[in-house]
């Protein structure tokens, strides 16, 4: 089960999220401007990387909000979660990062075991 | 040397020092007509088809490991041909047809067991698709039967059918024609004949890159064991599609998610069938040695990672010890996970692509094992003809574009 | 029987308890403190089970886990018999009631050892070379009919429970700082350490008592006390310490991603008579910022020619049975190996007054201090010896010694006669858990064991993993012990409390400490030891379980299987219940020498989870009957189930189907509701609706995005049936909307789709357009929806509502309006899904019961029935409205169903918009709704069933479509049926036909509506 770090919320069990799907994929502006291939391209096609991989998860049984995500694919390692609408960070300072041998700080009980639904 | 009784016993008394390798481990050669990219079940039997239907005898099958050392040797080795569509129907029927004297055809004990795989309805819509299923498949010449309780009870001893359960069994599905087979020795048994035909199996070779001519038609591989020439390249490598298509600059409509599975300690025969359940999301039958055999859905998000999520597997029980409740006092001996390329309909992908001479075999989800045999069958013919087969033509990658979906998952037929 | 093997003195057993078992139904004597394995052995018993495929008799190996042989069944009656326990980890209890397994008619004289004199048949994947024919047994049938059901009876092992499990399982997450798997000096040393900074500690241990390998040190020395004294005092002062939890009786069986950890604590399994409803086990999933593994290192057989023998066992296991449970083995004793290890079981059994007939060394010259010991204790000891084969039927009785020659050739130089073998090959460290943590393991060529790669370079998944005793090569006790300190200390430093300068006053790691001659972890033997027997005829076994041996092994790698991924699958070595404990390193080593490689690169079989075999029922713990799944109750709920109602699972929702009175099948109820609804009226708890308020500045272009339809005209207090696709353009849920206010809309979906629903808004609302100024709020729980259908509708709701204007002038058919009814505030819309005159009334959910209760007053004034889904559906296909998942299935656009109406033409975008246009979406044979009508009009069509252009088609014809809705229709008096049909509204009027088993059925088509086609009911 892995621990996910809600920008919102702080760390919590997978449980309490849904996957969301590849993140960063805008939807076009004007669907009917664009080819049928462009619009395959939008709805089906995905980049589904050995590697680290930018996703999306939504807080449902939390406090609802989408969130991105960005996990090593090989390992599960959760090397970053930002808010939605967020610029994903540099990968390459990530990585560098992710081999410090003392992971980032989870203390699940510091938070309350579950945070007010928040009404966005 | 043949397989046979006889030959074993002949062997017993040389004490099994004559038995030879089973298939070669050559060293690559420069060029090939068809390079298979992939040593699971479906590229072997890839190749095996192309050598033994089509004469294409200068075949090499390429892999990063081990052959067979994908989901080949992880799943749970269901198969069956009752699917909805009958473009899936006519498709998982052929490999079902195939299996019926695969190990004669091979000569090599698959022991495919067609004992049976029932699946259970738990509530009214269940039993309305159940139903069409049943009705779908009759006219598309597939066996499938609607049980009541009671009957599907007759078949399956263990099953509960009282109402003390969550959701009781109101009926279930049953393909009489469908079983299990031994996972590996379908790809011990199809590297074995093809080798035997000429076909070089070449392990521990990845690949990584794929090469394309001045007109962007396919002109080879680059490989951890350098470059290798083909005209003609078929990718069958599951999990990793993507990222080999990717080599070659054609996107695919593919995610890949962590598949569990596990097995009990092993026990006297006490498990006769195959038992899905779609809606307490399970199934499980017993293994020839003994162990019961589980499964069920995904893991939610994509990864390469071949291990899940303990609540997985929690649940998977949750739902066998509900359906079993004699079967708590089992206990997990294995608990294992795979690669599943997943397409956005829950159809495989078997199809000719953009680029010349490039070939592809993937989004068999959690479901490739039973159609191995056709899957490599057909797979062969497009290679060899550079064109589909009727039976995958629907199976295209255009179909994504063009909406000519083949949906199992959204028709609600279990996707396994 | 007596405990004629059970030393004078000495061992943990409490020799003032007793306790009485059965084995195999005869009478046994132990005491408190004892395994069913040495208790089996204290009274003699060695033979105690069957081998896999040969059926051998078979011995006790280990003392622990690693146990392969000794499997047996322990019953406390036919539900509560567990098969494939180790009688190594089974604690004794006052009538313990066991069972051998494999065997018939008798342990002793076993059927199946038949195969053991077939066994030159039965090589490694003999099953794939056979059992493909002849042509009289079916051909390729045989295997089927003939062959795979005497290969199933003779597989398995022990029997399944045959009854439904009664026992109880319990589930506990935990947080922790530390968690410490492994309680022996290291874990000790570990947990005193890490509690010493305050930090929240878990120490668990399998064993139902920490002490792990000092359990069997009488003779080791902790700061100058006895080990166990020391033991005794660790445990108490962590056992008063606040923040540290130990579990014993505790197996950390699984590691996953971010330090999560499965634990499974057995509770009863060890009682004489556990107290009703008491948990058996408990599973712990415990997340852990810091974890150490002290897991300690399994012991490896040798292997030798018929080294399987009853008899047989680990020399440190006699040691353990010696020391710790005053067992002894037997009376003569014959000591064989490549380990230091096997002078120390020597030694020991020498000292309890044993017969040491020899010790036989593989090493050409033995030296060092234990070895010097023996020699000083008078023992025979033949360096560069091993043992050749043994004999004896049901136990060892003799061995035959062989001397090995620089050149590695054997000769036979003598034989003894004893009545026990021990036996070493040296110490295999237990890296399990970090292996499924994802850890890699690096090959120590020098000490000839795989160890855990910590630090520089190791992988994220054991960043927060440390190590400490001989599960990484540690052997000596101080260093053991002083390691255990430091992982501890380094590990409550990186949980952020602290570390060493705060734990070092308060616990000092020991100075002196020691056992008598520790052996080291490291060195003795991988692979099978040399012999001058036909190497293709005599059994060395590797994996004891399976029956494989050194041969099946060296046949594999001469077959072609090169990896040891292969090797295993194809000899099954290492897949038995033990999943090579005792066995994988010796084959990796043997498959390596066959192929001439470097063992590293002949690869290591991946561990998976569990470490030890786990219950079915502590995995899925509470999630039983009605806590698998949540059931979801309306607040009407109570009130159908006083009235009989039979209700259906939608869902989590348990909704009512139909309200039989009397005698009434589900037919006869189902007409009656339908006709009294459309004669006078009815009453249908509509409460399972999804419910959404989406509210905001710009909520109408938020429903125009959403939906197909356009929401601008839509006028306040006004109603519309609003369809939804997702992007791909098919439908996937639909409901009524009412306009409550320029910036509200009362949303409802389908009773399964509000998640779904919900989710697909929220994600078009956050990460589409986040600027909208729009709120979401799911209400289905807050609501509770009462609808009422009927022409006598408006005088029921009137009676409740007496001062409510309910007139068609003022709220006509798809109008809202609000008010109080029964006295409650009411939502009150004017929608109808039967076709008649009907009314939504929604009220706050507590009020539900009591809203309800009133209208049925008035409702039966009216001679008014209460219907469920059942008449529901029927009246709703009457009129021909679909229900989405029953007409739809995720392959369906609104023009298939007849719904193009619904979309909003003007509007340039809404989800979904862009995917109607894609060449398949647009074809002229996509398949339609349309209505079947059978000729023959006493038949009612099956749902499901094919439509298709012949009346005999050809088996493989594909299908024009299905029908999707078949009822009998009390309001047209015969059955009526809805389907989708290629091209279908073009087929109106033409037959098609319904393939049956027993024939075609002839339809006709027709358009989707049946009954009250212009619907002036509606309006009435």
């Amino acid at each position: 089960m892995l621990l996910i770090s809600c920008p919102y919320c702080g760390a919590r069990p997978e449980l309490e999220f849904s996957h969301g799907g590849e993140a960063h994929i805008a939807r076009p502006a004007d669907p009917s401007a664009v080819s049928d291939e462009a619009w395959a391209g939008y709805l089906y096609h995905r980049s589904n990387p050995r590697g680290l991989h930018i996703e999306r998860w939504r807080h449902t049984h939390g406090c609802g909000r989408f969130f991105n995500c960005v996990r090593d694919t090989v390992s599960d390692e959760i090397l970053a979660t930002y808010r939605a609408g967020e610029a994903p960070p540099d990968l390459t300072t990530l990585v560098s990062s992710s081999s410090s041998p003392t992971p980032p700080s989870t203390a699940p009980e510091a938070q309350p075991a579950h945070s007010p639904k928040a009404t966005p | 040397m043949r397989y046979s009784a006889l030959q074993l016993i002949k062997q017993a008394f040389k004490a099994h020092q004559d038995w030879p390798e089973q298939w070669r481990s050559p060293e690559p050669k420069a060029r090939y007509d068809v390079i298979i990219v992939g040593a699971g079940g479906h590229g072997l039997a890839t190749a095996y088809y192309l050598a033994s239907e089509h004469g294409v005898r200068n075949v090499a099958v390429l892999d990063k490991g081990w052959l067979g050392g994908g989901n080949t040797g992880r799943n749970t080795t269901i198969i069956r041909s009752n699917y909805l569509w009958e473009e899936s129907a006519a498709l998982y029927d052929h490999a079902v047809k195939l299996w019926g004297d695969l190990s004669q055809a091979l000569n090599y004990n698959v022991m495919y067991s067609p004992r049976g795989v029932m699946m259970l309805a738990h509530n009214v819509h269940d039993v309305q698709v159940a139903q069409r299923h049943v009705h779908a498949n009759r006219l598309a010449g597939v066996d499938n039967a609607w049980l009541g309780p009671e009957a599907a009870k007759a078949f399956c001893d263990p099953l509960n059918i009282s109402n003390n359960i969550r959701y009781p069994v109101m009926g279930a599905a049953l393909q009489r024609r469908g079983g299990v087979a031994r996972h590996d020795a379908v790809a011990w048994g199809y590297a074995r004949a093809a080798s035997a035909l000429g076909v070089d199996i070449i392990e521990n070779c990845a690949v990584t890159g794929i090469d394309r001519d001045a007109h962007g038609a396919v002109s080879g591989v680059q490989t951890a064991k350098g470059p290798i020439a083909a005209a003609k390249v078929g990718v069958v490598a599951a999990g990793h599609t993507s990222v080999l298509m990717d080599m070659a600059g054609v996107s695919m409509p593919l995610e890949s998610y962590p598949l569990q599975a596990l097995v009990s300690e092993p026990v006297k025969p006490i498990f006769p069938c195959v038992v899905m359940s779609n809606t307490v999301h399970a199934y499980i039958s017993q293994s020839d040695k003994g162990e019961l055999v589980i499964g069920a859905g995904t893991d939610a998000y994509t990864s390469y990672a071949q291990t899940g999520g303990l609540h997985i597997t929690q649940h998977t029980l949750d739902a066998i010890c509900e359906l079993f409740p004699m079967f708590r006092r089992m206990r997990m001996l294995r608990n294992w996970g795979g690669i599943v390329d997943v397409t956005p309909d829950r159809s495989p992908i078997l199809a000719k692509t953009p680029v010349s001479g490039l070939y592809v075999n993937c989004g068999w989800g959690t479901g490739g094992f039973k159609a191995t045999p056709g899957s490599g069958h057909v797979f062969a013919h497009t290679i060899a003809r550079d064109e589909p087969h009727a039976i995958n033509a629907p199976f295209t990658i255009e179909r994504f574009r063009t909406g000519r979906l083949i949906d199992e998952a959204a028709a609600a037929a279990v996707a396994h | 029987m007596s405990n004629a093997y059970r030393s004078r003195e000495g061992g943990r057993i409490d020799r003032r308890q007793r306790l009485t078992f059965t084995f195999d139904g005869k009478p046994y004597r132990g005491y408190a403190g004892d395994t069913l394995a040495s208790a089996l052995l204290a009274n003699g018993v060695h033979l105690v089970g069957r081998s896999f495929k040969y059926h051998r008799p078979r011995g006790i190996l280990a003392a622990g886990p690693e146990e392969p042989n000794a499997l047996v069944d322990v019953s406390r009656g036919e539900a509560r018999s567990t098969p494939n326990l180790r009688a190594t980890q089974v604690e004794l209890y006052e009538g313990l009631n066991a069972r051998s397994q494999n065997r018939w008619p008798t342990l002793a004289r076993d059927a199946g050892a038949i195969n053991d004199t077939m066994s030159p048949m039965f090589a490694a994947g003999f099953y794939y070379k056979t059992f493909m024919g002849p042509r009289f047994l079916g051909g390729a049938k045989a295997w089927t009919r003939v062959f795979e059901p005497v290969i199933r009876r003779a597989a398995g092992l022990g029997k399944a429970p045959s009854g439904p499990d009664p026992d109880r399982y319990a589930v506990r997450h935990a947080h922790c700082d530390v968690l410490v798997v492994g309680a022996g000096p290291a874990g000790l040393a570990a947990a005193t350490a890490a509690a010493a900074t305050g930090a929240r500690v878990i120490l668990c241990d399998e064993q139902h008592e920490v002490g792990g390998s000092l359990l069997s040190e009488r003779l080791a020395f902790i700061d100058r006390v006895p080990a166990l004294d020391h033991v005794a005092a660790q445990r108490e002062a962590l056992a008063r310490a606040p923040n540290v939890t130990i579990l014993t009786r505790t197996t950390a069986f699984g590691a996953f991603a971010q330090n999560y950890f499965g634990l499974l604590q057995r509770l009863t399994d060890h009682l004489p008579a556990p107290a009703a409803g008491a948990a058996r086990e408990r599973l712990w999933q415990v997340r852990a910022k810091q974890v150490v593994l002290a897991t300690g290192a399994l012991e490896r057989p040798l292997v030798f020619p018929d080294n399987d023998r009853p008899g047989i066992m680990l020399a440190g296991a006699g040691y353990t049975y010696l020391e710790r449970y005053g067992v002894r083995p037997g009376q003569r004793a014959v000591i064989v190996g490549a380990h230091d290890t096997i002078y120390r079981a020597a030694l020991a059994h020498h000292a309890a007054g044993i017969d040491i007939a020899a010790i036989l060394d593989l090493r050409p010259q033995p030296e060092g201090p234990l070895v010097t010991q023996a020699r000083q204790a008078g023992l025979r000891i033949d360096g560069a010896s091993t043992i050749t084969g043994t004999k004896g039927r049901l136990r060892v009785a003799k061995v035959m010694a062989g001397r090995i020659d620089d050149d590695g050739s054997v000769a036979n130089v003598e034989q003894f006669a004893c009545d026990h073998v021990l036996m070493s090959a040296g110490w295999t460290p237990a890296v399990h858990l970090f292996s499924q943590a994802r850890g890699k393991l690096t090959f120590d060529a020098a000490r000839q064991m795989f160890l855990p790669h910590t630090g520089e370079g190791a992988t994220p998944g054991v960043h927060a993993i440390q190590c400490a005793g001989a599960c990484h090569g540690v052997s000596a006790l101080d260093s053991v012990i002083e390691d255990g300190y430091r992982a501890g200390d380094t590990a409550s430093q990186r949980a952020g409390r602290g570390g060493r300068s705060s734990s070092r006053a308060s616990a000092p790691p020991p100075s002196r400490s020691h056992v008598e001659h520790a052996p080291p972890a490291g060195g003795g033997m991988l692979g099978a030891a040399p012999h001058n027997r036909n190497a293709a005829r005599v059994k060395a076994f590797v994996d004891f379980q399976n029956d494989v041996t050194a041969k099946d092994i060296k046949l594999a790698t001469q077959e072609g299987f090169r990896s040891i991924e292969h090797v295993k699958r194809y000899t099954t070595t290492g897949m038995a219940t033990d999943q090579g404990k005792t066995s994988n390193m010796h084959a990796l080593a043997i498959a390596a020498a066959a192929l001439g490689k470097p063992l590293p690169e002949v690869g290591l079989t991946t561990f998976r989870q569990p470490y030890t075999p786990i219950s079915f029922g502590a995995m899925a713990g509470y999630a039983r009957g009605n806590l698998f799944d949540p059931v979801r109750m309306t607040p009407i709920h109570p009130w159908a189930a006083k009235r009989g109602a039979v209700f259906e699972d939608v869902g989590n929702w348990k909704r009512a189907r139909y309200f039989p009175q009397g005698a009434e099948d589900m037919h006869a109820a189902v007409a009656r509701e339908c006709r009294i609804t459309r004669a006078r009226v009815g009453m249908f708890d509509a409460s399972t609706l999804g419910k959404i308020e989406v509210v905001g500045p710009d909520a109408t272009r938020f429903m125009d995005l959403i939906y197909t339809n356009a929401w601008a005209k839509l006028g306040l207090e006004r109603c519309r049936y609003g369809v939804m696709l997702n992007e791909a353009g098919f439908i996937m849920d639909d409901g009524v909307v009412a306009r409550l206010a320029e910036d509200r809309f009362h949303v409802t979906t389908t009773t399964g789709g509000a998640p779904r629903v919900l989710a697909h808004m929220e994600d078009y609302l956050q990460t589409e357009f986040p600027d909208w100024k729009v709120w979401l709020t799911s209400t289905t729980e807050q609501w509770a929806v009462i609808a009422l259908n009927g022409p006598h509708a408006r005088a029921v709701l009137q009676a409740v509502a007496p001062g409510l204007d309910l007139s068609p002038q003022r709220l006509p058919h798809m109008g809202a309006t609000s008010g109080a009814v029964a006295g409650i505030e009411a939502r009150i819309f004017r929608v109808s899904f039967t076709g008649e005159l009907g009314f939504e009334v929604n009220v706050p959910a507590d009020y539900g019961q009591h809203v309800w209760e009133a209208l049925w007053a008035a409702c039966e004034a009216e001679d008014g029935v209460a219907y469920g889904t059942e008449a529901m559906h029927v009246m709703r296909a009457e009129k021909g409205y679909i229900i989405v998942g029953q007409e739809t299935d995720g392959t369906v656009t609104p023009d298939d169903v007849g719904l193009g109406w619904a979309i909003g033409k003007a509007k340039a975008d809404f989800v979904g918009k862009r995917s109607l246009t894609r060449p398949d979406i647009v074809k002229p044979d996509r398949k339609q709704l349309v209505g079947l009508m059978p000729a023959d009009e006493a038949i009612t069509l099956e749902e499901g069933a094919q439509v298709t252009e012949s009346a005999s088609p050809e088996v493989g014809s594909a299908a024009l479509g299905h029908v999707t809705s078949s009822y009998w229709s009390e309001a047209m008096g015969r059955p009526i049926a809805l389907g989708l049909v290629s091209a279908g509204r073009a087929r109106e009027g033409t037959t098609v036909h319904v393939p049956m088993p027993d024939g075609s059925i002839a339809v006709t088509v027709t358009a989707p509506q049946f009954y009250d086609r212009e619907g002036d009911r509606l309006h009435g």
